[in-house]
Parts: structure tokens; C-alpha cells; sequence
């Protein structure tokens, strides 16, 4: 027993190790970081942050971030709210083959694609502005959003739909009035991963665009190769990253201790 | 109760279906179209068949890349899958740890790839990084830089300190779903904790297990910001995987014919085997 007691607080800690590290690395200089082992900052520095904070370039790659997650997430979550609730309520004419299909979207192995999705927000002008990243990374927060709000939803008894409908509420008044407010530890828990996969990810971001929304993840790989290598400035951004999505999961956490079970089709 | 058949529910569909198909479509036609053309220039392309799959599927460097891909993809499976569920088992459940321990859970997830990468670059290092440092100091020779299987552990390593926490997060709340009344019945007679485990919290895990794994799968399958950071796919090709070797084609070689023919094998092979792995985890709850 004593040793499952353990378990949890172990793993945390030895998890936490590397992010220390990072966030150690951020309050070094280079030549300490370079220069041999130190276990903490020798003389902690902010000089990195205050170089982050300084540049407008880094602080345009957040925002620019920011932009299309946020996009993404509401986008993803508004589109997925209708079809979650055709597949949790109604059997029809290839409910699962269509459900599969959308996950595969999300197998689609980046390197060959990215030149096609290149050329295709081109030719449409969207090549550069956050609305080209949003779309692209809802082939994988779309299908997952899918799935998890279709779980919260089948949580929900069908005979609520029922008597609101014989209570003369229209589709829309009712399920924007009744059904929402019953799932919205679902919606939070769904915003939070549509969050994260599009926060984290770095190969169509950094191909779908090129100055005007160039996100905090190419900032980070582009700085890097001009001016060699800024390990301490490269681990303050990092730290940084680390911050939306921190107060994300703060706001999602009491809904997910709250439980969710996932049973697609 | 069953659910009513009513085939207007497509139309609730019908916006997620324009909006993927719009991303999804287009991009899978034109990959096609690579894969069987030979592109000289931008107005010279010239009809080559099936050439470039005969290629590509004989070529000896995808097979030890896709040998290396199925091996790592399997290690992580049979690796965060029981970490991720024991983890959920023993997390705390309220006040104010349960919340500190998910933010602490979750923090690994949200860090941006390329991130990770540079993290466990340093991290790793035998000379400047904790944990190379501290693996040194065990007395183990430990360079991941120039021995394979110190590469091959270390890229694993991280994968397993980046996802685990998903299937934990996802475990955690599909444990949270179980009534109460379902522990008091297994107390009341007298089941033993696996025996709890096994008959009540299993069965009642299947959907978030179906959707961890299948994301594992289909991620670590995809692998491929991570590792070209930690090891930019060596010392040799001990850490090239199936994405890695794909760009080198692709983007190193601009074999734009070959690469699209193989993007596309890959692509069915993930779709196959995620196939798989979809009905065998929702058909045994029809069998119920």
C-alpha cells in the first residue's frame, strides 16, 4: 500500500525533473550552460526573459500563437458540437465508416503533405494568416473533438430531448438552452485538447506561414539557426510556452477530476 | 434503447465534413498525382505508373526504417499504456493535491515539440546535462550522441516522459465516470483490489483506452519533430524512423515522385493497423 502512496508523488516529481531543468537552463547564461554541469544557476540571470520581452519578433510569435489555437479551438469546438450530437443521438446511413474516416485524417504522414497544403492555402490566399494554420490543424482536433464530446453527450439521458421537445422547444432553443449547459465540463475538457494538439504542434504552423503570422515555435527554430545557438533565450521561450497552457489546464482540471467515459459507436 | 435511425443527421455532420474535407481532400489528390509522375519541371511531368511504389517498397534503407519505426511504436504502446493506467489508479482524486497533481500531469503535454527536443537534447548530455551526468555517475557509459542503443533509450525515454501523461489524463477520467455504487457492490463481496481492477475498473476504461490508444499509435507512428531535434535520426540511421527517412527523400533528395508514392504506402499502412486496433476495441463491447 505504502508503495502505491508512492507511486504518484514519485512520477510527478521524477516528470517535473526535465522542466526544471529547462527552467534552469532559461536562468543561465550561455557560457554557464555550455561550460560544464551546474545543478541550479550559479548567478541566476532574467537577462533572457528581459530579451524575449524586449524583441518584438518573440512577442509577435505568441500572439500569433495565440491567434490561431484560439481559432482553432473555437472553430473545432463549434463544428464538432452538431455532429457529437448526430453520433450520440441517431443512427444513420454510414455513421461509423464517416466516423473513421475523420480520424484518418489525422494518419496523414506530414513531410509530402505539407507541400500540397502549402499550395492550397496559396492558391486561396490564405497562405500567411492564422486562418490557414486554424484549418489545418482541425484535421486533428476535429475528429478527437468529435470523439470526446459524443461521450459526455451519450452521458446524458435521451429523455431530456424528448420532453423538450414536447415542451415545444425548437432544436436550436433547446440545445443551446438545455443541452449545453449539461455538457460543459465536455466542452471544457474538448477546448483543452484542441488546445494542446494545436499548441504543440510545429511542422504545418511553420509551413502555412511566413512573416505576418509567424508562430512562437518557428521564432524559436529560425532565431536559432541566425545566430547560432541561444540555449538560454531558446529555454526562456520555452518556459513561456509552458504558461498558456498551464492556465489552461488550472481552468480544465475540476473537469476532469469530475470523469469522462469515451464510447464511441 | 437503441438509438432511432434517422439518416437528417447528416446534415449535423455535414460542417465537419466540408470543413476536413476542404483540408483533407485536395492535398490526398495531389499526393496522388506525385506518386505517379515522374516531375522534370513545373510544366514537364510525364506518366510513370506504378514505378515509383515498385521503388520504394523494394528499397532496403525503408525497410530497416520501418523495421526501427514498428519496434519504437511497439515500445511505447506496451510502455505508456500500464505506466498511464497505474498512474490513473494511484493519482489522488480530491482537494487540492488532485488538482496540483493534474497541472503537474499535464505540463509535459503542453510543451511545444521542438521544445521537447531541446529540452532532452541538453537534459541528456553526459557533460552538461543532469541527466547524462547523473546516468555517468552510476558508473554506466552513457553517450547518445554516438551509441545506438543509448539514442534508441534515450528517444523512448522521452517520448514516455512526453505522452504518458495523456493516457493518465484520459485513464483518470474514465476512472472518475465509475459510480461509487459499482465500488460498494465489489466491497460487499469482498473482491480483492485486482479483482476490482480488473472486472469494474477494465471494462469501464475501453473507450478512453480505444482513444489512447490509438492516438499513441497513430503519433509515435508520426514521430518525427522530436527526435530530428534530440538526434537528428543518429548516430547513423539508429533513430531514422519512417518520417525522418520520408523528408530525407522528400525534401533532402527532392525525389518528390518517390516520396509522394511513399507517403501514401505509409499512410495505408497507419490506416490498416489503426484499423485494427479500432474493431478489435469497439467489437468486444457488441459481443457484450
Amino acid at each position: 500500500m505504502s508503495l502505491s502512496r508512492l507511486t504518484a508523488p514519485l512520477y510527478l516529481l521524477a516528470s517535473f525533473v526535465p522542466i526544471y531543468w529547462l527552467v534552469g537552463m532559461s536562468m543561465k547564461t550561455n557560457e554557464e550552460i555550455l561550460g560544464g554541469f551546474t545543478l541550479w544557476p550559479q548567478s541566476p540571470t532574467l537577462a533572457n526573459y528581459v530579451t524575449i520581452f524586449t524583441d518584438p519578433d518573440w512577442s509577435n510569435g505568441y500572439l500569433n500563437s495565440l491567434t490561431y489555437v484560439a481559432l482553432n479551438t473555437v472553430l473545432s469546438v463549434l463544428l464538432a458540437l452538431p455532429a457529437a450530437y448526430a453520433f450520440s443521438r441517431y443512427r444513420f446511413l454510414g455513421d461509423s465508416h464517416l466516423f473513421f474516416w475523420l480520424l484518418s485524417n489525422r494518419m496523414a504522414p506530414p513531410a509530402v503533405f505539407l507541400l500540397p497544403f502549402f499550395q492550397l492555402y496559396s492558391s486561396i490566399g490564405l497562405f500567411d494568416t492564422p486562418w490557414a494554420v486554424a484549418l489545418a490543424h482541425m484535421l486533428f482536433t476535429v475528429p478527437l473533438a468529435v470523439w470526446i464530446l459524443e461521450g459526455f453527450m451519450s452521458g446524458v439521458p435521451r429523455e431530456i430531448d424528448e420532453t423538450a421537445y414536447i415542451d415545444g422547444y425548437g432544436f436550436l432553443r433547446f440545445f443551446v438552452r438545455i443541452f449545453l449547459p449539461l455538457i460543459r465540463s465536455g466542452v471544457g475538457v474538448t477546448a483543452f485538447f484542441c488546445f494542446m494538439f494545436s499548441w504543440v504542434e510545429l511542422l504545418l504552423a511553420r509551413t502555412l506561414t511566413s512573416v505576418e503570422a509567424k508562430p512562437i515555435v518557428a521564432t524559436m527554430t529560425r532565431t536559432v539557426s541566425a545566430a547560432g545557438m541561444d540555449w538560454g533565450v531558446l529555454a526562456a521561450a520555452g518556459v513561456l510556452t509552458l504558461v498558456p497552457g498551464a492556465i489552461v489546464i488550472w481552468f480544465v482540471r475540476d473537469y476532469i477530476a469530475k470523469g469522462f467515459a469515451l464510447g464511441r459507436v | 434503447m437503441e438509438k432511432p435511425t434517422n439518416h437528417r443527421a447528416w446534415l449535423l455532420v455535414l460542417p465537419v465534413l466540408l470543413a476536413v474535407s476542404f483540408s483533407a481532400v485536395i492535398p490526398l489528390m495531389t499526393v496522388v498525382n506525385y506518386s505517379v509522375q515522374d516531375i522534370l519541371g513545373p510544366e514537364q511531368r510525364v506518366f510513370v505508373g506504378t514505378e515509383w511504389f515498385r521503388k520504394v517498397l523494394r528499397d532496403p534503407e525503408l525497410h530497416g526504417a520501418l523495421r526501427r519505426q514498428l519496434g519504437f511504436s511497439l515500445a511505447v504502446l506496451a510502455l505508456e499504456l500500464p505506466l498511464g493506467v497505474a498512474l490513473a489508479l494511484v493519482l489522488p482524486r480530491h482537494g487540492r493535491l488532485a488538482s496540483l497533481a493534474l497541472v503537474l500531469l499535464g505540463l509535459p503535454l503542453l510543451i511545444p515539440f521542438n521544445v521537447v527536443g531541446t529540452i532532452w537534447q541538453l537534459f541528456a548530455r553526459g557533460d552538461i546535462g543532469l541527466l547524462g551526468v547523473a546516468i555517468n555517475a552510476l558508473g554506466l557509459e552513457y553517450n547518445y550522441t554516438a551509441n545506438a542503443l543509448d539514442a534508441w533509450l534515450t528517444v523512448l525515454a522521452m517520448d514516455v516522459w512526453h505522452w504518458t501523461p495523456l493516457v493518465a489524463l484520459l485513464c483518470y477520467a474514465g476512472l472518475r465516470a465509475i459510480p461509487e455504487a459499482y465500488y460498494q457492490a465489489a466491497r460487499i463481496d469482498g473482491a480483492s483490489t485486482w479483482a476490482t481492477f480488473r472486472f469494474i475498473q477494465l471494462p469501464r476504461l475501453r473507450g478512453v483506452l480505444t482513444i489512447a490508444v490509438l492516438l499513441r499509435f497513430m503519433d509515435s507512428f508520426m514521430i518525427y519533430t522530436e527526435p530530428f531535434v534530440l538526434t537528428g535520426g543518429g548516430p547513423g540511421n539508429a533513430t531514422t524512423f519512417l518520417s525522418q527517412y520520408l523528408t530525407r527523400l522528400a525534401v533532402g533528395q527532392f525525389d518528390l515522385g518517390p516520396a509522394a508514392a511513399f507517403s501514401l504506402v505509409y499512410f495505408l499502412v497507419i490506416l490498416l493497423l489503426s484499423y485494427v486496433f479500432y474493431t478489435a476495441m469497439t467489437r468486444t463491447k457488441e459481443a457484450r
